[in-house]
């Protein structure tokens, strides 16, 4: 699928509708998710025919992005039972087959070492402080091949060190930096709109026994 | 929910040693057709956790599965159809899944798993290292 195409069907999705902002929910707007999907597949090959899971999916826009770029089975984790309801419609108008979870991520009890790509546009933590590395340790221990996630870019270094010497990552690469617009969703927000500079990463967890 | 998900869900319950599998009750299953991939199917293989799966496919009414599977296996077609048939066609939109070791329910609505934990249920996160070494092995399945 090209690029063009696939930010545009992601375009067509729904996004939330009653944000809640402790749980940070903003859209991952089309324009980064099918530049996350779109380089995940042709630089790493890690999204066609492989498992492929979205934390914290919200509407699952990151989730459509890796079934339309020929993800396997697709399995979308979120904790708000709204955001599921919104990821389930859009994944059905886009006759998509998405499997979803509701699930607070902290909690997630998995078994065995079947998903290959963790996907993730994680809270930042500017509500519930740790919230992305959180995020990202769990997916570092789920994934197989590896994770791509989005973190503010004044937090790079941190996020550096957390996912090698904590984590077990075996290797932490910035892939690009992006404009994340953040529209005016919340009454808190005084700019119409705001541009926040995020990392696009690649992490890969350590090589298992037999991968 | 399909037994792809539950074949990798376990009851995260605080203290729960062993919640894996999770006990299904059906009240709705639902049959929905996927496209037949027999390397993905090969491949997925070694990862299942097999007594899991023909149980699981037993709750959703679908008794076709041998009691044990190997690999060898794999080179029948019609074998393979029948993984493929209970791994992915099968869904469970209403109904619970249950820890075997607690009897706490999951409910399952629309196909979807609630796994979320009441206050006293939830695991601390400020953990001894062993029980943490523990809960590693539960979530990457590894030793």
């Amino acid at each position: 699928m090209k690029l063009k195409q696939l930010e545009s069907m992601l375009g067509q999705l729904q996004q939330f509708s009653n944000p809640k902002v402790e749980l940070e929910q903003y859209p991952t707007g089309p324009h980064i998710a099918s530049r996350m999907l779109y380089t995940a597949e042709n630089s790493f090959g890690d999204v066609n025919n492989k498992i492929v899971a979205d934390f914290g999916c919200g509407c699952g826009t990151l989730g459509a992005a890796a079934s339309l770029m020929g993800a396997e089975q697709v399995i979308g984790i979120d904790i708000d039972s709204e955001s599921l309801e919104i990821a389930s419609l859009n994944a059905e108008d886009l006759e998509l087959d998405i499997n979803f979870i509701q699930c607070d991520i902290r909690n997630l009890v998995w078994r065995g070492s079947n998903v290959d790509t963790a996907v993730m546009n994680p809270p930042f933590g500017t509500r519930t402080k740790g919230a992305d590395m959180d995020f990202l340790s769990v997916a570092l221990k789920i994934a197989s091949r590896a994770v791509y996630s989005l973190h503010k870019t004044s937090t790079r270094e941190h996020v550096k060190r957390a996912a090698l010497r904590d984590f077990g990552a075996s290797s932490a690469e910035v892939l690009c930096e992006l404009r994340f617009d953040v529209p005016r969703l919340y009454k808190f927000h005084k700019k119409r709109e705001m541009d926040i500079a995020v990392d696009l990463w690649r992490f890969a967890p350590k090589t298992n026994q037999g991968n | 929910m399909r037994l792809f998900t539950h074949n990798m869900l376990s009851s995260n319950i605080k203290g729960v040693a062993n919640g894996f599998p999770l006990r299904i009750e059906a009240e709705q299953v639902l049959e929905k057709q996927v496209d037949f991939n027999p390397d993905f199917l090969r491949n997925l293989f070694p990862k299942l956790e097999w007594k899991a799966l023909v149980d699981g496919a037993r709750a959703l009414g679908y008794a076709e599965l041998p009691e044990a599977a190997d690999s060898s296996m794999l080179e029948s077609e019609e074998f393979l159809r029948k993984v493929h048939h209970a791994l992915l066609e099968l869904h469970l939109e209403e109904g619970a899944l249950t820890c075997p070791e607690t009897g706490r329910k999951f409910p399952v609505n629309k196909g979807i798993p609630n796994m979320l934990l009441h206050e006293d249920e939830e695991t601390s996160l400020q953990l001894p290292g062993s029980l943490v070494s523990q809960m590693l092995v539960r979530i990457t399945g590894k030793q």
